[in-house]
């Protein structure tokens, strides 16, 4: 069995979706321009939590989407198929923000894949990356907009998200190797 | 569940998990393509070679629409305008088209088992589109597919395949696919093309059409296969009409809400009577339809099966 750390418990998760719920709305004016799209599995809930923190700081319905990334990832051909999940975009990205919602960001491949998807569905105006733990180790030039808590980690260690959505519990966990 | 085979070769060697994981799959790709930009990059720079060497129109244009669909690079050879009739053998044409740099054959042949004599002597992904009277899987895929999205199962379904079964691939990989799931199946037609011998497929043997339809959640009509059959195994047209083509008084006697599927080309006014192909109980059409999100997802998954198993992690 790793050896495990929580990062953040429920409480703290919660308080994290808040402040950036808080840091989306001060950085985005005009809210009728903002939609959420999370990446499954976890930002599709974070994404769905997050648009309800923002409908009611905005007195207004925030749309919220699905969007996979399995069919655009860049590494298709070097492991076994990845599990592909509906994607469900119920309205016009085209002109609008788009916030990428994920668990966590490490290689920043899976944004890059999810950016590419995107273009699928229109061209959004601006594309923005929220998530609830960057634990570095970036191989590519991208940067988190809203960050909930960022984790130094090392390359073998790994960042859970387990939510109550899949999980039964909200809580992120450090798992180290023995 | 992660898929791990790089051919799709057959029903018959599949777990019930990995069927499944297929039809999951194929949903997200049926999505694809109700989009306005039907195309995704997965197999981007990836050179399919449709082989056919027996004739096809629906699942070679199927495949062909799934391989561009994923971005792949396509070859379509066909057995008329090939070296086949120079006398090349399988084997040679199939070395010659990998020296190409094909990743991926998709094979129908006349021959059973060529699919997986291919698979032994290439290093590229095999996928079977029909050999012989042996297996024919995406076609029982997209049926079980098909089947799933209307009945929300398979398990504890009666699923009836009625006419031509002995010479039928797309009978044996349905039966397979549809056990390993948990459907009852009954099989039906005529005596000679109908043996009891596949009783040891775990399926139940009738000769009486409206026995046969009486329960049944699904009609799966199969074409009568004037190409295999050697003979006439059964007297006349007119009787098998009479006595196993599905008209609407025989359905009436069927569930209300029984469905009715073929995978074509049918046979009007043989197999079927054309309302009952044209209503609103006919799938058809749909099976056409989830037959390219279906062959997208064996694509999908094939690629994949190639690299070590999925890895977990951010």
């Amino acid at each position: 069995m790793p050896e495990t750390t929580v990062i953040l418990d429920a409480a703290a998760m919660q308080r994290a979706l808040t402040r950036i719920a808080h840091e989306i709305a001060e950085r985005n004016e005009n809210g009728a321009e903002v939609v959420l799209t999370g990446i499954p599995v976890g930002g599709d809930h974070l994404a769905k939590r997050l648009g309800k923190i923002l409908s009611e700081l905005w007195q207004q319905t925030v749309p919220v989407g699905i969007l996979d990334v399995s069919m655009h990832r860049d590494d298709l051909d070097r492991r076994a198929a990845p599990t592909v999940h509906p994607t469900v975009i119920p309205f016009d990205v085209t002109g609008k923000t788009v916030v990428l919602v994920d668990d966590v960001l490490f290689s920043g491949r899976t944004t890059r894949a999810a950016m590419d998807a995107l273009n699928d569905f229109g061209r959004p105006k601006k594309i923005q990356l929220a998530v609830v733990i960057d634990r570095g180790h970036r191989e590519l030039p991208i940067k988190a907009d809203f960050v909930g808590k960022n984790v130094p980690t090392a390359e073998g260690e790994k960042v859970r998200v387990r939510l109550v959505e899949n999980d039964g519990v909200d809580e992120v966990v450090l798992e180290r190797p023995k | 569940m992660t898929w791990t085979r790089k051919h799709l070769l057959d029903i018959e060697s599949l777990t019930p998990d990995e069927i499944v994981t297929v039809l999951d799959t194929a949903r997200a790709f049926k999505a694809v393509g109700e989009r306005a930009i039907k195309k995704v990059p997965a197999l981007r720079g990836k050179t399919v070679v449709n082989l056919f060497v027996e004739p096809s129109t629906r699942t070679r244009i199927s495949f062909e629409l799934a391989e561009q669909r994923l971005s792949a690079d396509v070859i379509n050879f066909s057995a008329e305008a090939s070296s086949f009739k120079k006398g090349e053998t399988l084997k040679d044409t199939a070395r010659n088209l990998e020296a190409l740099n094909a990743d991926f054959i998709v094979i129908r042949h006349s021959a059973s088992g060529a699919p997986h004599f291919l698979a032994r002597v290439l290093n590229a992904s095999v996928i079977n589109a029909g050999d012989g009277a042996h297996e024919h899987p995406t076609q029982a895929l997209l049926d079980v597919f098909t089947i799933r999205e209307h009945k929300g199962k398979i398990a504890g379904l009666n699923i009836t395949i009625l006419g031509d079964i002995l010479y039928s691939r797309v009978a044996r990989s349905n039966i397979w696919a549809l056990r390993k799931l948990g459907a009852t199946v009954t099989l039906c037609g005529p005596a000679t093309l109908v043996p009891k011998t596949f009783e040891q497929m775990g399926c139940r043997v009738t000769h009486d059409v409206d026995e046969a339809i009486r329960d049944a959640d699904i009609i799966n009509l199969l074409r009568i296969q004037h190409e295999r059959q050697r003979k006439t195994m059964f007297p006349s047209i007119n009787e098998y009409i009479q006595l196993f083509g599905l008209n609407k008084a025989r359905l009436a006697k069927a569930k209300p809400d029984a469905l009715v599927m073929h995978p074509g080309p049918i046979n009007r006014s043989v197999e079927i009577d054309s309302d009952i192909a044209d209503s609103g109980r006919s799938l058809i059409l749909e099976q056409v339809t989830n037959g390219l999100a279906v062959r997208m997802a064996v694509l999908f998954l094939v690629n994949g099966g190639k690299g070590p198993p999925e890895v977990t992690g951010n």
